[in-house]
C-alpha cells in the first residue's frame, strides 16, 4: 500500500506540533508496511528562517539523530515544492511577512522547474500560494503511482483534492487543528472555507481528538460517519535525565512551554502564578516560548509585581527544553483550545507531573494528569500546590505518567490510520 | 563680565551580558566585558582621546582664560582604568592644569536620588572619594544623573554640603524666564542652581550635523553671533552636554573638533564673554531669584522629565524589585555583592526598557544592547533573580 502524503514540514525544518505529528505518523505507517511519498512546500532562501523566527513555536523537539529516522529517510520518497507557504501563519500575517522579506528563489533546486517557471515574484497572497501548490499536486496525481492520498491540515487540502481529481484515488484529510482553534470565534472565512471544502471532498476525515471531531461535525457540518478520531502518539527517544544539571535554586519550578498565543491560555498561567505567589514564596514560574502575546504577557506579569519569581526564557531549542523539563516540578498547559497538545506528553516522559486544561485533546487519552478547565485558576492553583508540596502525590504522577506515555505509540495510532486507508481503498 | 560655562558628562555603564533563565542560580557573572570593552575603546579613540588632547591644547594656549568642567561617573572611571588608561591620564593632565573642575554625582549614575536618601548619600560619597583619589580635588558642585533635579533633591544635596547644583533649563520650569542667570533652591537658598541653556547646548550636541536643520552648517561665526545677540544683562550661558558629542554623536568628519578648537578664539576676539567653572560662578555671581521645580526634571528626551527611566510597567517593576533588596544588601559585606549592587543601579538599565520610542528612539538606541525594551526587562530581571538568590544564600 502506498500513500501520497501532503504535509507542511518535515524534519529537520520543523516549527510546530503538526510537523512532529505527521513525522511520527509517517514513522508509524512504515512500521505497518505502508509506503509513503511525502510532499512539502518549501521556500528556498533566507526568508524561511526569518519566518520561523517570527512565529517561533517552541514546543517541538525531534530526534533527528534517531537511527529509525535515518532509516526512514532512506526509504521515503521525499519531494519539496518551491513555495512560500509558511506554517502557523494566517493569510493576514502572511501578507505582512511577504512584505517584510525579499524572496530569493533557487530555481534549479525545484523539482518542478521543468514544468513551471517560478522565477520572479511570488503572489503576495497566501491563498494564491495554496492554489499554486494544488496545481502542482494535480500533476503529481497523474505522474506518481499510489493507492490513496493523505493531506495534513488546510494548507494541503486543495492539493489533496486536486490530486484526487487528477488521479481518481481516494482522499483522507487529517484535521490537526481547526480555524476555531487558531483564531477563536473571529475566524478567517477563507481558511474556514478551504477546510470545509477539503473535508467535504474527502472520503474520510481523521481528527486528532474527539474535541476536534465535535468541532468538525458541529461547526463544519461534516457527516459524522466519515469522521474518525485517531489520537496522536509520542515516540521520543529516552532522555537521560540523570546527566542533567540540578536545579540551581531551592524553589519548586512550575513550567509553561508553548507558543505565547491566545489559544495556549498564557494569561491564566500568569494569574495562577499570582495567586500562588501570594501564599507561597517557595515557587518559581517560568514561561518558555514566544509568540504574538509575549509582550502583553510580560507587561501583565510586571503589573502584578511577580517578575522576581516569574521568568521568561524566550524561544527554546531542543536541548534547552530537555534541561527545562529536568528542572521542572510541575508542567502546566492551560490551553483555551488545543486540538491535541503533545508537550504534556514530553513533560510526562521526563517525569514531570502535568496539569492540563480539559479543553485539550490530549486530556482524552491521559489518566495520570490533573485536568482542570482553562478558566479555573483556583483549581489549577490547588493542583499545582499539591504537586509541589505533597511528595507522595507527585511520585505517583511521575511514575504512572511516564508509563502511560510509554504506551502511546505511533505504531498503534498508525494501525488505526491504516484501517482507514483500507476502508477508503475498497 | 559675561561668561560661558562648559560642562561635560562622561558616563559608561556596565552593560549586562545576555543572561538567561538557565543562568539563574548558576552564574554570577552579569556583565558583558567584551562589549563594554569594545564600546569603551571605540569611544576612547573617537572621542575621549582626541577631545582631551584638544582641551589640553586650548588650556595651554589661553591659560587661565579657558576652563571646562566634567562629571565622570564611577563606572566610567573603573572602565577607563581597565580598558583605556590613557584616557584617564588625559583627565589627570587636565586636572593638573587647575583649569578643570570635577563635579560630584552618584557613583554608578543611578536614580537613587528619587528613592532613598541614605543610599544616595552613600553613592555620592563613594564617587567623591574616587574623584579625590584620582584627581586630587574635592568636589563642591553637584550634578545628578542626567541632570535630574527637583526642589527636594536640591535641598537634599544642600544638606550634604554642596553649594551649587546643575539642572536642565526646562521650558516648563522656566516659562518666560531665561536660563542665563544664577538661581537658588527655594527650600534651601544656600544652594545655587545653574540651568542648562538647552537651545545653544543642543545646537552643538544634537543639531550640529543635522542637514535638515535650517541653521546647518553651524559655523563658529554663526554660533558666536547668537551669543552676542543675547541680551546684555544675561550673564552666564551654560553649555552642558555629553562628552561623546565630540567625535561620536558628531563624528570627526562633521568638523566638530575644528569648531570647538576655533570657538574660544572667536569668543575672545568678538565678544565680552569669558569662560568660567561652576565653582567660580557660585562665588562670583549673585543669584537673581529662586527657581521652583516641584516635579523632577532631567535633560532626557523631549519631555525633560523622568519618563526615560521610569513610568512604564516594566521600568517600575524592575525599579521596585531592585530597591526592595536594599536592606538585605546593607547587611552583607561581600565586596562582589556590593559592587554588583552599584552596577545594577545604573540608570541605563532602565533607559533600555523605555517604550516611548517615537521622538527620541534614536537616542535610546545608542549603544543599547537590546532589540526591544522587553528583552532588556527579561534580561535585567533574570540577573536580579540571581542577585537575590546570592543575597539569600549569603551568611
Amino acid at each position: 500500500m502506498k500513500t501520497l502524503m501532503f504535509g507542511w514540514e518535515f524534519p529537520p525544518h520543523i516549527t510546530g506540533g503538526l510537523g512532529t505529528a505527521s513525522f511520527g505518523l509517517t514513522q508509524g505507517l512504515f512500521e505497518n508496511d505502508v509506503d509513503i511519498i511525502f510532499v512539502v512546500p518549501r521556500a528556498y532562501g533566507d526568508e524561511d528562517q526569518s519566518a520561523i523566527k517570527l512565529v517561533s513555536a517552541s514546543d517541538i523537539r525531534l530526534p533527528f539523530e534517531d537511527v529509525r529516522f535515518q532509516e526512514m529517510l532512506e526509504k521515503i520518497e521525499y519531494i519539496e515544492i518551491g513555495s512560500n507557504i509558511i506554517p502557523y501563519v494566517n493569510p493576514e500575517l502572511f501578507v505582512k511577512e511577504e512584505k517584510r522579506t525579499t524572496t530569493t528563489y533557487n530555481e534549479s533546486s525545484n523539482v518542478f522547474s521543468e514544468y513551471y517557471n517560478f522565477s520572479g515574484k511570488y503572489g503576495i497572497n497566501l491563498l494564491e500560494e495554496v492554489s499554486r501548490y494544488a496545481l502542482i499536486a494535480s500533476i503529481l496525481g497523474k505522474e506518481k503511482e499510489f493507492d490513496l492520498i493523505h493531506a495534513h491540515d488546510w494548507l494541503c487540502y486543495p492539493a489533496g483534492v486536486a490530486a484526487k481529481i487528477s488521479s481518481g484515488k481516494p482522499l483522507v484529510v487529517h484535521m490537526h487543528a481547526t480555524e476555531f482553534d487558531r483564531s477563536g470565534e473571529n475566524i478567517n472565512t477563507d481558511v474556514f472555507g478551504i477546510e470545509k471544502y477539503g473535508m467535504e471532498n474527502a472520503d474520510m476525515v481523521i481528527t486528532v481528538s474527539n474535541l476536534t471531531r465535535n468541532i468538525v461535525i458541529e461547526k463544519y457540518g461534516i457527516d459524522p460517519k466519515k469522521v474518525v478520531t485517531v489520537h496522536n502518539a509520542v515516540d521520543f527517544p529516552i532522555q537521560e535525565l540523570e546527566s542533567m544539571p540540578k536545579k540551581p535554586f531551592n524553589e519548586k519550578l512550575v513550567t509553561f512551554l508553548g507558543r505565547i498565543t491566545f489559544q495556549k491560555g498564557p494569561e491564566y498561567f500568569v494569574e495562577v502564578a499570582k495567586k500562588l505567589l501570594e501564599k507561597d514564596d517557595n515557587i518559581r514560574f517560568v514561561m518558555a516560548g514566544s509568540g504574538d502575546l509575549m509582550h502583553k504577557i510580560i507587561k501583565y506579569a510586571a503589573s502584578l509585581h511577580i517578575t522576581d519569581k516569574f521568568h521568561f526564557t524566550g524561544f527554546l531549542k531542543g536541548p534547552e527544553i530537555n534541561r527545562l523539563f529536568a528542572m521542572s516540578d510541575v508542567f502546566v498547559m492551560p490551553s483555551v483550545s488545543e486540538p491535541f497538545g503533545i508537550v504534556p506528553l514530553e513533560a510526562m516522559q521526563s517525569s514531570v507531573p502535568v496539569v492540563i486544561s480539559k479543553q485539550s485533546g490530549v486530556a482524552e487519552v491521559l489518566e495520570h494528569a490533573v485536568k482542570v478547565d482553562f478558566w479555573d485558576v483556583d483549581g489549577m492553583a490547588d493542583a499545582i500546590y499539591g504537586l509541589c508540596h505533597y511528595d507522595s502525590l507527585s511520585k505517583v504522577f511521575k511514575a504512572y505518567g511516564k508509563e502511560e506515555v510509554g504506551n502511546l505509540k505511533w505504531k498503534r495510532a498508525a494501525k488505526k490510520v491504516k484501517k482507514i486507508y483500507e476502508q477508503v481503498i475498497q | 563680565m559675561r561668561t560661558i560655562c562648559f560642562y561635560f558628562q562622561v558616563h559608561q555603564p556596565y552593560r549586562l551580558r545576555q543572561y538567561r533563565f538557565f543562568d539563574i542560580g548558576e552564574n554570577h557573572d552579569y556583565f558583558d566585558d567584551h562589549n563594554n570593552r569594545f564600546i569603551l575603546r571605540r569611544i576612547a579613540e573617537k572621542s575621549y582621546i582626541p577631545m582631551n588632547k584638544l582641551l589640553l591644547e586650548l588650556i595651554e594656549k589661553y591659560g587661565s582664560a579657558f576652563k571646562v568642567s566634567f562629571s565622570i561617573t564611577g563606572t566610567a572611571l573603573e572602565q577607563l582604568e581597565e580598558y583605556a588608561p590613557e584616557v584617564l591620564d588625559g583627565f589627570k593632565a587636565l586636572a593638573a592644569t587647575g583649569q578643570v573642575e570635577f563635579l560630584a554625582e552618584t557613583y554608578s549614575h543611578s536614580l537613587a536620588s528619587i528613592v532613598k536618601k541614605s543610599e544616595f548619600r552613600e553613592q555620592v560619597e563613594k564617587h567623591t572619594n574616587k574623584i579625590k583619589e584620582l584627581f586630587d580635588q574635592t568636589p563642591t558642585t553637584f550634578r545628578n544623573t542626567e541632570l535630574i533635579y527637583s526642589d527636594k533633591i536640591g535641598a537634599l544635596v544642600a544638606d550634604m554640603g554642596y553649594k551649587l547644583m546643575l539642572a536642565e533649563g526646562a521650558k516648563h520650569v522656566l516659562g518666560w524666564r531665561s536660563p542665563n542667570f544664577l538661581y537658588t533652591n527655594p527650600i534651601n537658598p544656600k544652594l545655587k542652581v545653574l540651568l542648562k541653556n538647552f537651545k545653544l547646548s543642543d545646537d552643538i550636541a544634537f543639531r550640529f550635523s543635522q542637514k535638515t536643520w535650517k541653521d546647518w552648517p553651524l559655523t563658529v561665526e554663526k554660533f558666536v553671533g547668537w551669543l552676542t545677540n543675547i541680551p546684555e544683562e544675561e550673564e552666564v550661558i551654560n553649555l552642558f552636554m555629553d562628552y561623546v558629542t565630540f567625535g561620536e554623536y558628531q563624528i570627526e568628519e562633521t568638523g566638530i573638533f575644528e569648531f570647538f578648537k576655533e570657538l574660544p578664539d572667536r569668543i575672545f576676539s568678538h565678544t565680552r564673554f569669558g569662560f568660567s567653572l561652576p565653582r567660580d560662578l557660585e562665588k562670583e555671581m549673585q543669584p537673581v531669584s529662586a527657581v521652583h521645580v516641584p516635579y523632577a526634571t532631567s535633560w532626557a528626551d523631549e519631555e525633560r522629565d523622568l519618563t526615560a527611566w521610569l513610568g512604564n510597567e516594566l521600568q517600575d517593576e524592575a525599579f521596585m524589585k531592585l530597591y526592595e533588596l536594599r536592606k538585605k544588601v546593607k547587611k552583607c559585606t561581600d565586596p562582589d555583592i556590593q559592587m554588583d549592587w552599584l552596577h545594577l543601579q545604573s540608570s541605563d538599565h532602565f533607559y533600555y526598557m523605555c517604550t516611548k520610542w517615537f521622538s527620541d528612539g534614536e537616542v535610546h538606541k545608542y549603544f543599547n544592547p537590546y532589540g526591544s525594551p522587553y528583552e532588556a526587562f527579561i534580561n535585567y530581571m533574570n540577573v536580579l533573580s540571581d542577585f537575590t538568590i546570592r543575597l539569600e544564600n549569603y551568611k
